[in-house]
């Protein structure tokens, strides 16, 4: 049942079957709409009725392409405008957090460790709707007092921002301090031992050997948040972000457009998903 | 050792020295996140539970919200009914998983399994709307499936497969059970070949090694996988909403109507704080009975 030990046939070609057909159930919607992406007819579905660009690079009345999509385009630059922002806030605050829960000792350390932790096990559309709420209340406040209408405190571009930061930071400092429990100690004691300072210890020598770790935590930031949905709808404002944009399109107008972008979107992560691989296998 | 410890003491020294001066860089931007963003919202969301607009537009304290909840059938029934399907979504999907985590880690060469992990992570990053739109292009009936099978002959008109209760749980299983493969592939990876090479040894069955000892040793791996399935399952939105029938009602859907259409949106904070209450306490629930810590489930 494992690679050293033999087993009859009929299980192990049993297995591989059951392997293959859990592939395919895992692949057949990403491949489904790659292909129809490509299918020159009016609907999301079949029949296929021969091979077209058009849901790409259109431009005409009847069919509008991808790119000559300009609400499409200006969410997709907001998605990845937000993406780029929550990554940065989350990389920041969550490494952080892992240097501090890894190697500070301090009181209430145990509750503030759950208190991160949390958003791992709170449901999105519970931070969404708490968040929301705070930032109304609040800027209700800020408005009854002193006459000002902040930005922040409405469903807006900067508090889509916030929302995903949220849980973006917990995510960050798992994936640091996995790397930091690697982390040779007495590099650092040795930096402070030759008269560095705590903060050039960590700058100098901690946080180089944690880079890979926080380059990949950037990129996970980034992915949470392009394809969140479940804390965005509550906050988003005038500018919605990529997925808010689709789901609203196949609730009330799904056209093949839908399978471009979605199409796009596979063969981005596909590329970066194998980047992913052989930096992995270069590293070790 | 003695070394080690008076290195720690000048350490410390130099530290206070710092007036702790990096340690409060830690923890202040780490204070600020979970202060505002945590903290304070989860309060919020408690207080904004139990007021409720008077006809004069003043707010005043009162339980109406959640004597609603209890006294209209249809909210506590769709309670019910999306706890139940959660756990059984969590059961299904550790059912399907568990072998497909086995033979990432035990059974193909490990070049096989690299590119195996890759077509996973695939459908994990593409994200749940796209994953749950491929879906609607597949089981329509129009779709993709039904037409391949009218193709080949097996039926002749399509089958009604897509906004009923299957293909919702198609979307919420399709969604989540990655999120068990792979910590119960990181349990696996460091489990000892000869455990199972020595079992079998001795005589003992397929079924028996499979039981009592493969399962016990990744039992951390199948928590954690199961808590955050759980957790993805019963928090999703997508799937009911775009995959599930009239019939298919999710309780985070009832949230979402008092928040975007009545805009009754303390009604929609007391749900909010069921539906909280609800998958914390099946997730401690969950700890306690495997005697797991929740700062395991992170890793």
């Amino acid at each position: 049942m494992i690679r050293s030990l033999p087993s009859s046939s009929l299980y192990r070609i049993g297995y591989r079957i059951y392997v293959f057909l859990f592939f395919t159930f895992l692949l057949m919607p990403l491949l489904a709409i790659s292909v129809l992406a490509f299918n020159d007819s009016n609907f999301i579905s079949l029949p296929w009725n021969g091979f077209t660009t058009d849901w790409f690079f259109a431009a005409t009345d009847e069919r509008q392409g991808l790119f000559a999509d300009e609400e499409l385009i200006a969410s997709i630059v907001t998605s990845l405008s937000t993406g780029f922002f929550v990554a940065v806030m989350s990389t920041l605050v969550g490494t952080l957090a892992a240097l501090l829960f890894e190697e500070e000792q301090f009181r209430l350390k145990g509750l503030l460790y759950f208190l991160a932790l949390a958003p791992l096990v709170i449901p999105g559309v519970i931070l969404g709707i708490s968040i929301l709420l705070t930032a109304t209340s609040a800027g209700n406040h800020i408005e009854n007092t002193f006459g000002l209408d902040v930005e922040l405190f409405r469903p807006s571009y900067w508090l889509v921002i916030l929302g995903q930061f949220s849980f973006g930071a917990t995510y960050v400092m798992l994936l640091v301090s996995a790397r930091l429990k690697k982390f040779d100690r007495t590099l650092e004691e040795a930096a402070l031992s030759l008269k560095a300072t705590r903060l050039e210890a960590i700058w100098y020598v901690t946080i180089p050997f944690l880079r890979p770790a926080i380059m990949g935590a950037f990129v996970v930031a980034f992915i949470l948040s392009f394809s969140n949905i479940n804390t965005t709808i509550f906050l988003i404002g005038s500018d919605p972000t990529l997925p808010i944009d689709l789901y609203s399109r196949i609730r009330f107008s799904s056209t093949p457009v839908l399978n471009a972008v979605s199409f796009l979107i596979v063969i981005v992560i596909s590329g970066l998903a194998i980047i992913n691989l052989f930096a992995n296998r270069s590293n070790k | 050792m003695m070394n080690n410890k008076n290195l720690k003491d000048t350490n410390r020294l130099k530290i206070t020295g710092n007036f702790n001066f990096t340690f409060y860089l830690l923890i202040v931007p780490v204070l600020i996140w979970l202060i505002f963003m945590i903290v304070i919202p989860h309060a919020e969301l408690l207080i904004s539970s139990f007021l409720v607009e008077d006809d004069m537009g003043e707010m005043f304290f009162s339980f109406a919200n959640y004597i609603e909840f209890f006294t209209q059938k249809i909210y506590w029934l769709t309670f019910v009914k999306t706890a139940a399907y959660s756990i059984g979504v969590t059961l299904l999907a550790f059912i399907i998983a568990f072998p497909i985590a086995f033979y990432l880690t035990k059974v193909t060469s490990k070049k096989n399994a690299a590119f195996l992990m890759l077509l996973l992570l695939i459908p994990l990053w593409v994200g749940e709307l796209v994953t749950v739109y491929g879906w609607m292009v597949l089981l329509g009936d129009h779709g993709v499936i039904n037409q391949f099978l009218i193709t080949i002959g097996i039926i002749n008109k399509p089958l009604n497969m897509l906004y009923t209760n299957f293909s919702m749980v198609v979307g919420l299983l399709y969604m989540s059970m990655l999120f068990m493969v792979i910590p119960v592939m990181s349990t696996l990876q460091s489990m000892d070949d000869s455990l199972i090479e020595a079992a079998c040894d001795l005589g003992a069955s397929r079924w028996d090694i499979f039981t009592k000892i493969i399962i016990p040793y990744a039992m951390p791996g199948i928590t954690s996988g199961a808590i955050i399935v759980f957790m993805l399952v019963i928090g999703d939105y997508l799937a009911p909403n775009l995959l599930g029938g009239k019939n298919s009602l999710w309780f985070t859907e009832q949230i979402y109507n008092n928040f975007l259409t009545t805009f009754n949106w303390n009604e929609g904070a007391a749900f909010g704080f069921l539906l909280l209450m609800l998958s914390s306490g099946i997730i401690w629930l969950a700890l306690k009975v495997s005697g797991q810590k929740l700062e395991k489930v992170g890793s």
